[in-house]
Parts: C-alpha cells; structure tokens; sequence
C-alpha cells in the first residue's frame, strides 16, 4: 500500500468499527526534541492518522498556540531534516500513518524531488500544505504522487461549489475540511452551518473528509463526528502536552466512542 | 543562437510582455515570480478582489473619481523640484520627486486612497491593513476616514516605537492600532498578523496591503495605483527639461514606490533604473534587508520572489535603520526586473542614510524619511560615476516620523 492508501485505510478503518477517526496534531519537537519520538509514538498509538507540524518561521495559519509552539521548535534548531530523520529512526514506527504538515517555503527549499524521496523512505505517508491552495499545487502534487504520497487539500466554509468539487476530486489521503472562517486554536463553531457546511463537503469529496480547526472537546468531536468520519485535534492536543499531560489519556478522553 | 544570446532574447520577451500589459498573466505570475500562495478560505477573497479591479479599476467612473481625490484631497500632483545644491555638491542635475507633499507625507497615500475607494465599492465593512515606518498605516487611517470605513492596523512592537508619532496620528485619524509582539515584531510579523485577521473575516474584511507584495492581485493592484508617480514624473521632466533623465532612482522595501516610478521609465530603455536597498549595518546574515542583493527565491506573505531566508527555508530576521524598509521579501515584479537586467539594484547602508538624509535636510531644506534617504545616498554614489548627468530621485516621504530614531544620531556639522 502506498501513503496515500494507508491514510485512507486508516479513516476507512475507524468508521468501519464505528469509530470517527482521530487525526491528531503535534509540532514536531515541540515541547522537547529528545521526547518527539515517544511523543510521537504515544499520540500515535490512540490515533488514526498523525499530522506532524513543520515549524516555520511565519505560520499565517495558525492562532497563537501553533506560532509559540513553532517558534519554540525553531529556537530548540528543529528542521525538515532532523523531522525526517527521526521518523524514519523510529523502530518500531508510529503505529498510525504520518502526515507532514509545512507551510510551502521549507519545502521549497529542501527541494520537492528530494523532498518527496526522502519522505517515503522515512515512511512518511503525505504532506498537507496549508499556504498552497490547488491552483499552486500541481508540481508539489506530481513529485508526491510519484512516490505514491498523498497530498491533503484543503477546504473552508467559504469555499466556492466549484473549487470544492476540484478539491474533492484532487484530494489525496483524505479531505481536509477547515471548521472555521480563521486560524489554528480558535473556536470550532458548530450548529446548523457546520452540519450543512460537512455535508457539502462530504457530498463532494472522493477521499473521506476530516474535518477541525478549533476542536476541543469531546462533544466537539462527537459532533463532527455525525457528519464526517474523521476529526482533526491540533492546538488543544498541543496545549496538553505543553502542560505535561500524558498525550494518550488526552486523546482517549476526546474520543469517548473509542 | 549561444545560452547568452538565448537569454538576453527571453529577457527582452518579458520585458515586451510587462510593457504590453501582459504580465501579470492569468495565474498572477511576473514571469516565475509572484503567484497566490494562501490558505484556501482566502482565496474566493482574492478573486473577488480581481473581479473588482477588472470591473472598477480602469472604467471611467472609478478613474475619474480616484482622480479628483487625489488631487482635490491628496494634493497631486506632486512637484518635481529642482535641487540645486544637491547636484552642485554631487555634480550632477538632480530632481526631486515630492511624494512628501501628498497628503499624510508619503507615496503611500495613492495606494491606500485608491485601495479604499476601491474597498467601499466592493462592499467592505471593515479594513485592515499593517504598516511598518507607520506611514501605511496613516495613509490607510486617513483613507478609511474619508471614505467611511473602520480601520484596524498592525503594527510590530518595535515599529510603534520607534516611529511612535505616526502610531498617535493614526489614533487620531480614527484608526484602531493593534501592537504586534509575535514574530520578529516589525513589518513581517503585522503582515502575518493582517493576513490572520483576514482569514478569519475574509467576507466582510477587506484587507488593505500597503507594498507591491503579497498574493496576487495585490502586486497589480498596488503598482497601478502607485504608477501616477511615474506618469507625473515623465511629463515633469519633459516639460522641465525637454528630455528625459539618464537615470531614476528609489528606495525598495516591499518595492511599491519604486515599482510606481519605474513604470513612467520601463520603456525608455535610455534611462537607468536604480533600486536602493537597506544595507544595514552589513552583509551579513541579519545585518540588512536587502532583499534582492543578498537573498534567494521562496514564498513568504503569498507570493514566489526573491526573499531572504536560511537553507532550510526559514525567513530570516532583518534589520535596518528604516523600518519601512526592514523586511525580508519584495515584490515579485521587482524579482522579474532585476532577473531581467532592467532595475539594477544595490544597497546603502544605515550610516550611508543618515549621511545623505543630513546632507538634503541642510542644502535643500527638505527632510526625507529614513526610507527615502537610502535613495538619496544611492544617487550621490550614482551621481560620482556620472558626472553632469539628469538624476530623478523618487522623495518617497518625509521624515518628521523619524525623529525618535534621528535624536539619537544628532546631525554632523554642515556636510556642505
Ligand atoms: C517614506 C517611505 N518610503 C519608502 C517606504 C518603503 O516601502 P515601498 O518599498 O513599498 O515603497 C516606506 C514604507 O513604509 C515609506 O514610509
């Protein structure tokens, strides 16, 4: 199976025993550096899918969690090298696939051929660029899938019928459903807009559809979880490893179906 | 044909297809450079911005309107004013392009004025806008009061220090000043910080970029807004002079006054076009914004140019005295005109500034901003190496918004 395929197993998988899927986020050496392996195994060991944080030096996604846990990485001598190296050293490896998440520029400058070799030799499964919309993203989209990675697109509430359907069809691993108009951290909303709004999406997509941004709690998750198979946790995730919390019980504890 | 030939031939190509009005091209690109590099929930907010400036921006209506404000309200045109002492002291002619006397002191009126018309026709409830030296962020503040729309600015930590009098006029013209202290706290971090807000409101919000940066269409947008400098300075000259000057030169930070002024000259290939960047305090890393003279390509605030960041694709801090001029991107068109060979651009250096901001101030009697002065001590390197030759230096603002920064390099005794 390639990277693609094993995200998309992954989701499959949850929904197939009744469970939504966790998609779980951390910044790669964040808090610590010497701790990302176990951390990474330990998230990876109650989730479905991990997305790991490429820190960049200006994260115009992201709310203020995701820029201090970024900066901080950065600060520690965190790169896309280091990234790749410890993940691809992890033995055994992470027990759900591993998703790349980097703003375009680091990978620009690894270069995307390299890029995309290196990453699967690591045994990452796919990237997601948040800065690259699908207009940009053919050459990024092309050096991946030669190595059968995915590369997740992404799609908001004020995304037009027509670009969402592009996206369905263009999304590869899953699809990437951004809860709220706004950054990383902020409130999920929730209501009758979001129901309609991950419908629409559901409805347009190849790929199953993950959907965050702003997800907190476990009603949150149980919400969006009616509506699509799969739930992104990212700067609540963070904050509790930033209080020290063990990332296990945090997740399990969201996921109350599991 | 032999690889040089080949690529003098493509640089002429894109340099006839600027001309003709074909680039930006479909994809917002100049030549490789510029494109739309932003999150999703931004883009149905750029493309309503393109259907807005391919309906409004060049129909009459618009036109006549931005005209009449600009000259009823902003003051255009500018003078073009002879500087005498200057070119006796430099051996050269040297002309003045006064975009200090545009109302709220700096170039950066033309596009704010134009942006916010632009904004109430498209329905906007509510603009932001970052600035850097400040001189933005009045211009928007001043703009937005005009037009009737509430205003909010970033602006870096740093920056509302040392250019803490233009924060005050802001608050004055009405405008909300939001301090940025994520990031490195100067122009970077408020445009992070802008583009945060905007994606978070991208319907109702309409986000008011003050440089020929950013995602397309913001590099168009802010070149034809800027361009008057260049129409007004070419007719000046001409009617001045009967010719035109054998070189024009200006001040880059994100580029959009220089872009503005080039644009009057692209196709007088007799005339040089000379972009100055902030050379700090060195060459080193972080040690100056020169953009073009020290950096590579990449993406930073949506757009493929030349940008200095590391190996590993972090952007890199910078500094200059100037803090409109401390950043480390620039605009895409100006990547496409140095690649090219039509701008050339170089540096001058913090200390470089001051000197000739010192030696304007006590023989013309004009003081430039910090900004401006790194064009004025390119021309007079300029100027050294052509002796009796026509130089239009593009006055980009005044420096009252400097004195914070100016009190602590008292002046040097008459550089006469
Ligand atoms: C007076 C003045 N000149 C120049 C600049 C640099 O900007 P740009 O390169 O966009 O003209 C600024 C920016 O704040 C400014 O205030």
């Amino acid at each position: 199976m390639n990277g693609s395929q094993r995200i998309e197993q992954a989701i499959r998988q949850s929904g197939e025993a009744g469970r939504t899927a966790l998609v779980s986020y951390i910044t790669a050496g964040y808090p610590a550096m010497a701790s990302f392996r176990s951390d990474l195994a330990k998230v990876a060991s109650v989730s479905d899918v991990v997305e790991v944080g490429v820190p960049f030096t200006d994260p115009m996604a992201d709310g203020v969690t995701i820029q201090r846990a970024s900066h901080a990485a950065l600060e520690a001598g965190v790169t896309l090298q280091w990234i790749l190296d410890e993940i691809g050293a992890m033995d055994p490896a992470p027990s759900a696939p591993v998703v790349l998440m980097s703003y375009l520029n680091p990978l620009l400058a690894m270069g995307f051929g390299k890029l995309a070799g290196q990453a699967r030799a690591a045994g990452v499964a796919g990237f997601i660029v948040p800065d690259l919309p699908l207009d940009e993203s053919g050459e990024l989209d092309q050096k991946l899938a030669g190595e059968g990675l995915a590369l997740v697109q992404l799609v908001s509430p004020v995304t037009t019928a027509a670009r969402l359907a592009a996206a369905g069809r263009a999304s590869r691993g899953f699809l990437y459903a951004v809860t709220v108009t706004g950054i990383t951290g902020g409130d999920a909303g929730g209501g009758g807009n979001l129901s309609a709004y991950l419908h629409r999406v559901a409805s347009s997509s190849q790929v199953p559809v993950c959907a965050g941004f702003g997800v907190r709690s476990a009603d949150q998750v149980s919400e969006i979880g009616r509506h699509v198979p799969g739930v992104v946790v990212g700067s609540a995730l963070v904050e509790a490893l930033e209080r020290g919390d063990d990332p296990a019980a945090f997740l399990t504890a969201l996921r109350p179906d599991a | 044909m032999n690889p040089d030939a080949d690529q003098t031939a493509e640089n002429e190509d894109l340099l006839a297809a600027l001309l003709d009005g074909r680039l930006p091209d479909e994809r917002g690109r100049f030549g490789p450079f510029g494109g739309r590099y932003v999150p999703e929930t931004l883009v149905p907010a750029l493309d309503r911005l393109q259907a807005g400036i391919d309906q409004h921006l060049h129909e009459p209506g618009f036109q006549d309107c931005l005209a009449a404000e600009l000259r009823d309200w902003a003051g255009r045109p500018t003078s073009l004013t002879p500087a005498p002492a200057l070119g006796r002291e430099w051996g050269a002619e040297v002309w003045l392009k006064r975009e200090d006397l545009a109302h709220t002191g700096a170039h950066k009126i033309n596009n704010a004025l134009g942006q916010a018309l632009l904004a109430k026709m498209l329905g906007a409830r509510r603009i932001v806008a970052e600035t850097g030296a400040g001189q933005h962020g009045v211009a928007s503040a001043a703009a937005c009061a005009r037009v009737g729309l509430p205003c909010v600015v970033y602006m870096g930590s740093i920056d509302c220090e040392r250019q803490a009098p233009n924060v005050d006029r802001m608050k004055r013209l009405g405008a909300e000043v939001i301090p940025v202290t994520s990031g490195d706290r100067t122009l970077r971090a408020a445009i992070d910080e802008a583009l945060r807000d905007w994606v978070s409101d991208p319907v109702e919000t309409y986000y008011l970029l003050g440089s020929a940066v950013g995602p397309h269409p913001y590099p168009y947008l802010v070149r034809e807004l800027q361009a008057v400098i260049g129409r007004e300075s070419r007719s000046q000259i001409l009617e001045h002079c009967g010719k035109l000057p054998d070189a024009v030169i200006a001040c880059v930070g994100g580029g959009s006054n220089a872009i503005g002024l080039f644009h009057g000259f692209l196709a007088d290939q007799d005339v040089s076009l000379l972009g100055i960047e902030a050379g700090g305090r060195g060459g080193g890393l972080g040690d100056n914004s020169a953009t073009l003279s020290h950096g590579r390509p990449g993406v930073l605030h949506g757009s493929y140019s030349i940008l200095l960041h590391d190996e590993h694709g972090q952007v890199q801090e910078t500094h200059s005295i100037s803090a409109g001029l401390d950043y480390p991107g620039v605009g895409p068109e100006h990547s496409l005109l140095a690649s090219i060979g039509r701008v050339e651009y170089q540096t001058a250096s913090d200390d470089e500034a001051l000197d000739a901001l010192d030696q304007c101030a006590s023989l013309e009697g004009i003081l430039p901003a910090l900004e401006t002065a790194h064009a004025f001590a390119g021309a007079r390197r300029w100027a050294g190496k052509n002796r009796g030759k026509t130089v239009i230096i593009g006055l980009s603002g005044r420096g009252d918004k400097d004195m914070p920064t100016l009190s602590q390099y008292p002046p040097k005794k008459a550089s006469r």
